[in-house]
C-alpha cells in the first residue's frame, strides 16, 4: 500500500487508542496484530525503522510491541 | 398487519381471519352452537373464523381495522336487536350468536345482488377466476339472480344496457359513451387498475393506510358517486404518491388492483415459502407457481420479519432471474483484453484451479483470497470462506460488509460483546420513541420502514439525525418530533453531545449500568463526556446542529419510555464509523435501553444476508461466530472438522488485497456475487488491483463490472434456483427455497465445491442441509440450527443452542454477552476530507427504493421506470452560485476523480451538501469516492467526499473510456462446435 494510506490508517488507529484509557502503544499493537495482515505490519514496521516520518509517536512505540 | 394468535389450522394456513388479532383477557361465547374462547376485544367475525366459520365478508381484512361498510357479515346475536355486522361487533362474555338464518340469508342475498348490479358479469375471462372473494361469497351466499335491469353502472364502456364487457364490446366496439365509466389505469408495470370492477369496498384505501402507511388512495365522491382515486385528477398510480408495495393489491377482493402477471400467466395453482433476496428486512414470500413458472410473489402472513407486507423490489422486482443477461455458460480467456470464450464447466474449473494453484506456487500461500457474496446464502458464504481457510490455506476472505457495516461488528462486539442488533423487528411496535441515525429506511428498508410508520402512527415520538431530511422526517400522519440535520462527517460529535446532556442533566439510568455494566469504565466516560467540550452549545458550530434541538432531543431518547435506537450506513461509513457505534451502545446503555422489547440498538442492515455472512466467518480475522483466528481452541474445532492447519495470522481485507495486488504480492481473487468495481470506493484504485491480478474469478449472476477484469466467470443461479438459508438484521434465519431449477445447472454452493474439488479438496456436500449442519457443529451460536428446525419453526434467531433451543429475539437479556457492558470513550475526530476552495462542497451517497445497491438485479426489471439514472441532489442556493439548473448535467468531481450527471434542485440537502446515489455503472459515483475509511475496519468513508459541482456537456473522458474498455472486454465467442 502507499506510504501515505499506511501513514494515515496507523495514525487513525492512533488517534483513538490516545484517546482511551491505558496503554495506547500496547493497545494500538493488539490492534494491528488483529487486524493487519503479516505485510501490512511489515511494511509498518520497515518503516519506522526507516525512520517512521509522519507517524504519530504512539504508533512507533507500538511497532516496538509487534 | 400483525396476526397475534394463529389458529389451530394446519401449518402454512394463512386464511384470511377477518378482523386483526387482539390481546385482550380471554371471553367465552357461544357461535352456531360451539364455544370459543378469544381474547377480549375480538370481533365475533374473527372468533367465529376461531372455530372454522368463515362468515361472508367483503369489506374485512385481517390486516386491517374493521370498517363495517358491506353488511355482508351481519349476523344475530341472542338478546340484542336486528342484525349486527360481526366485524364491527366484539364479542363479549356469554354472547349467543347465529350466523345463519332465513332472515340473515335474505339480507346477504340483497347486499350481493346490489354490487352485483354494478360489476360485469365476465368472471369466465377475468384475471381473477378462482381468486375472487367477490365471486366466492356470492356463492357462499348463494346468490343465484339479479334482478335489476341493467341502468347506470360503471362498468359497461357502452351504456347499452349490457351486463358484461364482452357483450358490450359485441355490441358497440368502440364508443366509450358511459360517462361513469373509466378504463383500465395500466401506468404501473406491474399491475392493473381497473375501476370497472371496483366494489368501493375501500380495502386498498385501508390497506395502503393501514398497512403500507403511504396514504396515496382515497375515495372520491360520495354514494354511486363514489370511487378510488391514486393521488389527484390527473394522476394515474405511476405519477401518484403510490410506492408499489402491493398492499393493496393483496386487499382487493376482486380484480380491480392486479398483478400483471397474472393477467398474462393465469392464476396460480400452488406456491412455495422462500425470502426475498432483496434487503436486510428479509421478508418471507410465497413464491406461486403454475408449473414451473413463477407467477407472483405473496408476501406470507405469519413471516416473522414482515407479517404479511411486501415492498416493490421483493414483490414485484424478480424478473431479472430470467433476464437476457443472465450467463449461463462458464467462460475464460488468457487476458482482460481477450473476448471470452465459452467452455464446459470441466474446462472452466480446471482452468481456474490451475491458475489459482500456479500463482500460490509461484507467489506464496498469502498471495490468493475470496471474497463472499451477502447475496448468497449461508451455506454458500460459509463454503467460500472454507476455501480461504482450507483450500487456500489462509485467511484473505472478506465480504461486503466490509464496505458497510464492518463497524457494527467492531463497535458492537466491542461495547455489547456482539456483533448484531439487539431486537427483532416486533420490537418496534413497543418503542415509545425511536431515533433513526444515518439510515432511510423508507427506501432501503421499506417493511420495516411500514411496521415504524404504524407505531408512529399510534403515537411513539421520532428523532431522525441525518444530513438529508428524508422521506420518513414528514410523511402523512408521520413528523419527526426532531430531525437533527447534522453536517455529514460529525456523527460522533453528536451522539457525545447527546450523551453529555444525558449525563450532565441527571438523566442516567444508575441502577442499569450498576448492575450490567463496568463501573470503572462508566466513572471514566462519565469524566470524559461531562466536559464542557462535548456540549451541544459547544458542538453546534461544528456538527450545524442547534443546541435547543439536540438537547431536547436526548432528554427525549432518555426519558420518554422505550427508547430503541435504529441505524444505518450514515453511521458506518465515515472514518469513525465504529466509534459512532460504540457512541449509539454508550446511549442505550446510559439510559438503560437494552435487554427488553421496545429498546436496543438496532443495525438496518442493507444486503439480505449481510448479517449471515458476518456470521458465516467471511472477515479475514475472524472464523464462524466471529471467533478471532488466533484463538487455538478456536482453530483446533475447524482443524478438526476440516483435516487442515489454520493460518493464525488475519488475512488481507478487500481493500488490502486491492493494494496488495498493486504492490504485486496479492495475484488471485475468487470473487462470488460481488461488484467490486461498480460498490467499492475509488474505482481507480480498484481497478488498479483488478488489473494488476493474473487470475480473477467472478461467479454472478452478469457480466457485472469487475468481470471486466476477470479471467474465468462461472455462471451463478438466483435465489429462486437454491436451497439455503439467509440471515436478516434481526439475526432471524429464513429458508431460502429453491422454486426453479438453476438455469445454469447448478445451485452457488455446488459451484464453490466443484472448484474447491477441482483444486483438490474432496468435499461430499449433497445437499445445502449438510453445510447447515457443519455450521451448527462447529458454531455455538448456531447449535441447535438444522433445516429440521427451520421447517417446523418457521425460522429462528441466533443464537439458536441449548441455552436458547428456540432461538434469541432480545439479546441481552439478563446480562450482556460479554458479561458487563462496556462504556467506549468516543472522542470527535474529524475527518481529513474536508472541503475546501478546490472542494468546497460536501457529498454524501445512498439509495432509493425501487433500486438496489450496483443495480445489478433492479436495473434489469421495470423498476428502472422510477430510476432510470442516479441524479445529483442539490441545495438551489448552491446550483444558483453555479449556475446550474434543474435537470442539467453537472461534473462532479473529487480529488479522486470526476463524473457527470444531472443535477435535481432540492432542499431536502442543506446548502452545502449534496447527494447521489450509486445504482448505475454509467454514472460511476464511486470514481468520485475516496480512499478514505474507518480507522479500525477500514469500512470506506462513502458519507463524505470533498466535491466541486460545475455545469457540463456530457460524460467525463472517465465515462467514456470506461465505456470502450467495458463493451471490449465483454465480448464473447460461442463454445466451439
Ligand atoms: S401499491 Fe402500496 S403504496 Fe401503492 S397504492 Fe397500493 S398500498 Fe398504496
Ligand atoms: S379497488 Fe379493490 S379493494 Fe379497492 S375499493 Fe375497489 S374493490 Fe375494494
Ligand atoms: S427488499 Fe426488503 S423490505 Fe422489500 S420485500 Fe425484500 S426483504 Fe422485504
Ligand atoms: S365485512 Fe363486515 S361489514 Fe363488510
Amino acid at each position: 500500500m502507499s506510504p501515505e494510506k499506511m501513514i494515515m490508517m496507523a495514525n487513525q488507529i492512533a488517534s483513538f487508542f490516545d484517546s482511551q484509557p491505558g496503554n495506547a502503544p500496547e493497545r494500538i499493537a493488539d490492534h494491528l496484530r488483529d487486524y493487519w495482515e503479516p505485510r501490512m505490519r511489515s511494511q509498518l514496521a520497515e518503516y519506522v525503522q526507516a525512520g517512521g516520518a509522519g507517524l504519530k509517536p504512539s504508533v512507533e512505540e507500538a511497532v516496538q510491541h509487534l | 398487519m400483525k396476526d397475534f394468535i394463529i389458529p389451530q389450522f394446519a401449518p402454512g394456513d394463512d386464511r384470511d381471519m377477518g378482523t386483526p388479532a387482539r390481546t385482550g383477557a380471554p371471553v367465552t361465547l357461544t357461535i352456531d352452537g360451539f364455544g370459543v374462547t378469544v381474547p377480549e376485544g375480538t370481533s365475533v367475525l374473527r372468533a367465529a373464523a376461531q372455530v372454522g366459520i368463515m362468515v361472508p365478508k367483503l369489506c374485512a381484512s385481517d390486516n386491517m381495522e374493521a370498517f363495517g361498510s358491506c353488511r355482508l357479515c351481519v349476523v344475530e346475536i341472542e338478546g340484542r336487536r336486528g342484525t349486527p355486522a360481526s366485524c364491527t361487533t366484539p364479542v363479549a362474555e356469554g354472547m349467543v350468536v347465529h350466523t345463519q338464518s332465513g332472515k340473515i340469508k335474505k339480507i346477504r342475498r340483497g347486499v350481493m345482488e346490489l354490487y352485483i348490479s354494478d360489476h360485469p358479469l365476465d368472471c369466465l375471462t377475468c384475471a381473477a377466476n378462482g381468486d375472487c372473494e367477490l365471486q366466492d361469497t356470492a356463492g357462499q351466499v348463494g346468490l343465484r339472480d339479479v334482478r335489476y335491469t341493467p341502468g347506470q353502472n360503471h362498468f359497461d364502456p357502452t351504456d347499452t344496457g349490457a351486463r358484461s364487457q364482452a357483450e358490450a364490446r359485441l355490441r358497440m366496439p368502440v364508443a366509450e359513451a358511459n360517462p361513469r365509466y373509466t378504463p383500465k389505469d395500466e401506468s404501473n408495470p406491474y399491475f392493473t387498475f381497473d375501476p370497472s370492477k371496483c366494489i368501493v369496498c375501500s380495502r386498498c384505501v385501508r390497506a395502503c393506510e393501514e398497512v403500507q402507511g403511504t396514504f396515496a388512495l382515497t375515495i372520491e365522491g360520495r354514494g354511486f358517486e363514489s370511487k378510488v382515486s391514486a393521488g389527484t385528477a390527473t394522476d394515474d398510480f405511476l405519477t401518484s404518491d403510490c410506492v408499489s408495495c402491493g398492499a393493496c393489491i393483496q386487499a382487493c377482493p376482486t380484480a380491480t388492483l392486479q398483478e400483471k402477471s397474472v393477467i398474462e400467466m393465469g392464476t396460480p395453482e400452488r406456491s412455495i415459502l422462500t425470502t426475498c433476496a432483496y434487503c436486510g428486512v428479509g421478508c418471507t414470500f410465497k413464491a406461486e407457481m403454475n408449473g414451473d413458472e413463477l407467477v407472483r410473489m405473496v408476501p406470507y402472513k405469519h413471516g416473522k420479519a414482515n407479517r404479511g407486507h411486501s415492498c416493490i423490489k421483493g414483490r414485484f422486482a424478480y424478473g431479472y432471474a430470467q433476464h437476457k443477461d443472465r450467463i449461463l455458460k462458464p467462460m475464460i480467456r488468457d487476458t482482460i483484453e481477450e473476448p471470452w470464450r465459452e467452455v464446459e464447466w470441466d474446462e472452466a474449473l480446471a482452468f481456474a484451479a490451475d491458475r489459482m494453484l500456479g500463482l500460490q506456487r509461484k507467489y506464496g500461500r498469502r498471495s490468493v483470497g475470496v471474497i463472499t457474496s451477502s447475496r448468497c446464502t449461508n451455506e454458500e458464504t460459509y463454503l467460500v470462506q472454507k476455501m480461504a481457510r482450507a483450500v487456500f490455506m489462509n485467511n484473505n476472505t472478506d465480504t461486503c460488509a466490509r464496505v458497510c457495516h464492518s463497524p457494527t461488528g467492531y463497535g458492537l462486539g466491542k461495547t455489547f460483546g456482539t456483533s448484531a442488533g439487539t431486537q427483532d423487528f416486533d420490537s418496534v411496535e413497543k418503542s415509545d420513541v425511536v431515533m433513526i441515525i444515518g439510515a432511510n429506511p423508507t427506501d432501503g428498508h421499506p417493511v420495516f420502514a411500514s411496521r415504524l410508520k404504524k407505531r408512529l402512527r399510534e403515537g411513539a415520538r421520532l428523532i431522525v439525525v441525518d444530513p438529508r431530511r428524508t422521506d420518513i422526517v414528514r410523511s402523512p400522519h408521520v413528523e419527526a418530533a426532531y430531525h437533527l440535520p447534522l453536517r455529514p462527517g460529525t456523527n460522533v460529535a453528536v451522539v457525545t453531545a447527546m450523551a453529555h446532556v444525558i449525563v450532565t442533566e441527571g438523566l442516567v439510568n444508575e441502577a442499569f449500568i450498576r448492575e450490567r455494566c463496568d463501573w470503572d469504565e462508566f466513572q471514566y466516560y462519565v469524566d470524559f463526556v461531562s466536559q464542557d467540550r462535548h456540549s451541544p452549545e459547544a458542538m453546534e458550530a461544528l456538527t450545524g446542529v442547534p443546541a435547543a434541538d439536540l438537547r431536547a432531543a436526548a432528554r427525549l431518547y432518555a426519558t420518554g419510555g422505550n427508547g430503541a435506537i435504529y441505524y444505518g450506513l450514515g453511521v458506518t461509513e465515515h472514518s469513525q464509523g465504529s466509534t459512532t457505534v460504540m457512541g449509539i451502545a454508550n446511549l442505550a446503555m446510559l439510559t438503560g435501553n437494552v435487554g427488553r422489547e421496545g429498546v436496543g440498538v438496532n443495525p438496518l442492515r442493507g444486503q439480505n444476508n449481510v448479517q449471515g455472512s458476518c456470521d458465516m466467518g467471511s472477515f479475514p480475522h475472524e472464523l464462524p461466530g466471529y471467533r478471532h483466528v488466533k484463538l487455538p481452541d478456536v482453530r483446533e474445532i475447524f482443524e478438526k472438522a476440516w483435516g487442515v492447519e489454520i493460518d493464525p495470522e488475519p488475512g488481507l481485507r478487500i481493500p488490502n488485497m486491492l493494494d496488495a495486488a498493486v504492490d504485486g504480492t496479492f495475484k488471485g481473487l475468487y470473487c462470488q456475487g460481488e461488484d467490486i468495481l461498480q460498490s467499492d470506493p475509488d474505482t481507480h484504485h480498484v481497478a488498479a488491483g483488478l488489473k494488476a491480478m493474473e487470475c480473477v474469478i467472478v461467479h454472478d449472476l452478469f457480466l457485472n463490472e469487475t468481470a471486466n477484469y476477470a479471467h474465468v466467470f462461472l455462471p451463478g443461479s438466483s435465489f429462486l434456483e437454491k436451497e439455503g438459508t439467509f440471515t436478516n438484521a434481526e439475526r432471524r434465519i429464513n429458508r431460502v427455497r429453491r422454486v426453479i431449477h438453476p438455469l445454469n445447472g447448478y445451485e452457488d454452493w455446488e459451484v464453490t465445491q466443484l472448484l474447491a474439488n477441482a483444486m483438490g479438496a474432496n468435499w461430499h456436500y449433497t445437499h445445502a442441509s449438510q453445510i447447515m449442519d457443519e455450521i451448527a457443529a462447529t458454531t455455538p451460536s448456531f447449535a441447535n440450527v438444522s433445516f429440521d428446525l427451520l421447517e417446523e419453526k418457521g425460522s429462528v434467531q441466533w443464537p439458536c443452542n441449548d441455552d436458547a433451543p428456540e432461538g434469541t429475539p432480545t439479546m441481552h437479556v439478563d446480562h450482556f454477552v460479554s458479561g458487563k457492558g462496556h462504556f467506549i470513550v468516543t472522542e470527535y475526530l474529524a475527518t481529513d476530507e474536508k472541503s475546501g476552495p478546490r472542494f468546497p462542497l460536501l457529498l454524501t451517497t445512498g439509495r432509493i427504493l425501487s433500486q438496489y445497491n450496483v443495480g445489478a438485479q433492479t436495473r434489469r426489471t421495470a423498476n428502472v421506470v422510477w430510476h432510470p439514472e442516479d441524479v445529483l441532489e442539490i441545495h438551489p442556493h448552491d446550483a444558483e452560485l453555479r449556475g446550474v439548473n434543474e435537470g442539467d448535467w453537472v461534473r462532479l468531481a473529487s480529488r479522486a476523480g470526476e463524473t457527470t450527471l444531472r443535477a435535481t434542485l432540492t432542499d431536502k440537502v442543506a446548502p452545502g451538501v449534496v447527494y447521489t446515489t450509486f445504482h448505475h455503472p454509467a454514472t460511476q459515483a464511486n470514481v468520485v469516492t475516496t480512499d478514505f475509511s474507518d480507522w479500525a475496519t477500514n469500512c470506506p468513508e462513502y458519507k463524505v467526499t470533498a466535491v466541486q459541482v460545475s455545469p457540463s456537456n456530457g460524460p467525463s473522458d472517465w465515462q467514456e473510456s470506461y465505456n470502450e474498455q467495458a463493451e471490449r472486454s465483454r465480448r464473447i465467442l460461442p463454445a466451439a462446435e
